[in-house]
């Protein structure tokens, strides 16, 4: 009995890695050794056609001390997530709770709101270096309805970044989704205590959803963040990191050491420091989540 | 009761004989309650088809540049409606690159893809969701933090390794990857799996069925919708892919939409309404397929909210 029992956990055991083994070799080929790959090439001096040579750190010394263009492409992905992040989440909020209302007809609205977000690529880049056109662009001549001289956006330094924030939150609708799937998820007895305490909706806001929704929010953070630092095709389309390199996206600076410059070595180390800005960042909210994110009862 | 009482209007207040004051006065805060709900209905239709009207003018502005003849297009203010249909952009477009290749190109490597994702995927999931072996549980948290990996942190090592294979300029690199399973999709379906009940698969392991038979005839059949997201997700993801493309094809024969669009555009002086037309020839199929398969995004999202 035991023995067979036993035959019958391990013949599982087989099974299950062999199930596996989809993943398993997918995460050895493509994942975990390209990362220690990359780390070993980026100790060495590599461009195509020419040996490699060891030069230990020497890599990341250059891109922290002779860089100027490191710092560069930091900052304005920095920047951009501090314009792009919050007012994407606002936005997207607005919209679910906006969305969430009994309305006749309210999934027409919803299939429109989401609409963008399954839109993406070269198409929709080449799309909005249209819509941002200073001269003819659709968007200056909205601005000029309401009286306002639009800037040149994309040729203009203070104002393709924000340009690229506002085409972001055309796309809002994908965070607008997973918002509403965690709206409809709230139960609705909270609601029916607070109206019988005498919340008014104002407070049943700031009580109730928004505390129920942190997990979310915190969730949407954690993947914005990671989906910011890798920011490519909008630029390369729209800007190739013009003006004066005002829309220099980090992963532009891998992309022209890596391929259009070949610089192996350098531009792995460029993807391992990548790696551990998001690894901190990442780890940075999750610590901060303590502090603000809401879990309600621990149910499991 | 004056004939002015707008109480009066009311056909149920006309066959009662007698209106007493506080009735009155009750009648009056219901309307009160109406006349606020409706104001409430109004304000959220504005603001509902206000929002959707904005959000719908770059795909209406990608769409009447792509049908505007040539003295339309750099006008100000802009004419919205072309005059005009000039539907030979579209040729113009569809010809001047070889855009049938592309469109032919990214078909076959989209295709194969959706298939490689969700034999590779699935089979991953089913092995998480219904397997018990030692080391599940530790491998299924280290696929959920692969999935924050920046995806360019794998890309020059994977880009150097196909080159020493010798596969640049070949359509490997862009298909072989996609018969491995992808974290997100595997967590998706797990979570569908977790779902099914276990009490067919009992009655059909007493059977003698083997594993691989009740994945196949058994799970992958409830769990159609489910594959249908995974099949929706990876074809906008692959249909719209440009990096990996751009990195290792360089014959223009073997193009793929998203690459053939930058070297439309950064080929020769290109008119912005060739441009639309060809832009709007790559949306077709994403937004064709959403129209009709709109449940299948939703579900995904849901899916990936679940906790298991």
């Amino acid at each position: 009995m035991t023995v067979r029992h036993m035959s019958i956990a391990r013949r599982e055991t087989i099974e299950g890695y062999l199930f596996l083994l989809p993943w398993i070799l997918g995460f050895l080929f493509f994942t975990a050794g390209p990362i220690i790959a990359s780390f070993a090439i980026s100790l060495t001096d590599w461009q195509i056609g020419l040996p490699s040579k060891f030069i230990g750190l020497g890599n990341y010394n250059r891109i922290f001390t002779g860089d100027k263009l490191f710092w560069q492409s930091l900052k304005v992905t920095g920047v951009y997530a501090l314009m792009a992040l919050p007012s994407g989440i606002i936005v997207a909020l607005g919209m679910a709770l906006l969305l969430n209302q009994k309305a006749r007809g309210i999934n027409l609205f919803r299939t429109i709101f989401y609409l963008p977000a399954v839109t993406s690529g070269v198409a929709v880049a080449l799309l909005w270096a249209w819509i941002f056109n200073n001269q003819f662009g659709v968007l200056n001549w909205l601005l000029s309805k309401v009286g306002v001289q639009g800037p040149a956006w994309l040729l203009d330094t203070q104002w393709a970044l924000p340009a690229f924030a506002l085409m972001s939150l055309w796309g809002a609708g994908g965070l607008m989704i997973i918002y509403l799937s965690s709206l409809q998820a709230i139960p609705v007895e909270l609601y029916e205590a607070a109206k019988i305490d005498g919340a008014n909706p104002i407070r049943r806001m700031l009580h109730i959803t928004l505390p129920m929704l942190t997990p979310t929010i915190l969730f949407n953070l954690v993947t914005g963040l990671i989906g910011v630092f890798q920011t490519f095709t909008a630029a390369w389309i729209m800007t190739k990191g013009g003006p004066n390199y005002a829309t220099y996206f980090y992963v532009l600076h891998i992309y022209n050491n890596a391929f259009a410059g070949t610089r192996f070595g350098y531009a792995s180390a460029l993807a391992w420091v990548l790696f551990l800005i998001v690894l901190i960042l990442t780890a940075a909210v999750l610590r901060s989540s303590q502090y603000w994110v809401f879990y309600a009862g621990e149910k499991e | 009761m004056h004939s002015s009482n707008p109480v009066k209007s009311n056909p149920a207040n006309l066959t009662t004989s007698i209106h007493t004051r506080a009735r009155s006065v009750d009648h009056r805060a219901q309307r009160a309650a109406r006349n606020r709900y409706i104001a409430g209905q109004i304000l959220l239709y504005t603001v509902l088809i206000g929002s959707s009207v904005i959000l719908l003018i770059p795909l209406l502005w990608m769409i009447s540049t792509s049908l505007k003849p040539e003295d339309q297009l750099y006008l100000f203010p802009p004419v919205w409606l072309p005059d005009p249909i000039q539907w030979s952009n579209y040729t113009r477009a569809w010809t001047t690159v070889p855009f049938g290749t592309y469109v032919s190109n990214t078909v076959l490597i989209t295709s194969l893809n959706i298939i490689g994702n969700i034999i590779g995927s699935s089979l991953a999931a089913f092995s998480f969701a219904r397997l018990r072996f030692p080391g599940r549980n530790l491998l299924f948290v280290i696929m959920l933090s692969t999935m924050m990996v920046p995806y360019w942190v794998t890309l020059v090592p994977t880009f150097i390794m196909f080159r020493l294979l010798g596969w640049t300029n070949t359509f490997a690199p862009l298909i072989v990857p996609g018969f491995f399973a992808v974290p997100f999709y595997t967590f998706l379906l797990r979570q569908y799996f977790m779902g099914i009940p276990r009490e067919l698969e009992d009655a059909a392991r007493i059977d003698g069925a083997s594993t691989l038979r009740i994945y196949a005839q058994i799970i992958l059949p409830l769990a159609t919708p489910a594959l249908a997201t995974v099949a929706i997700f990876a074809f906008v993801h692959h249909w719209n892919d440009l990096i990996n493309p751009l990195i290792y094809l360089t014959d223009q024969s073997k193009y793929t939409i998203a690459v053939g669009l930058t070297a439309f555009r950064n080929g020769y002086q290109v008119r912005m309404n060739d441009m639309m037309a060809a832009s709007t020839m790559a949306l077709l199929p994403v937004l064709i397929l959403y129209y009709f398969t709109q449940r299948f995004f939703i579900q995904g999202i849901v899916l990936s909210n679940s906790k298991g």
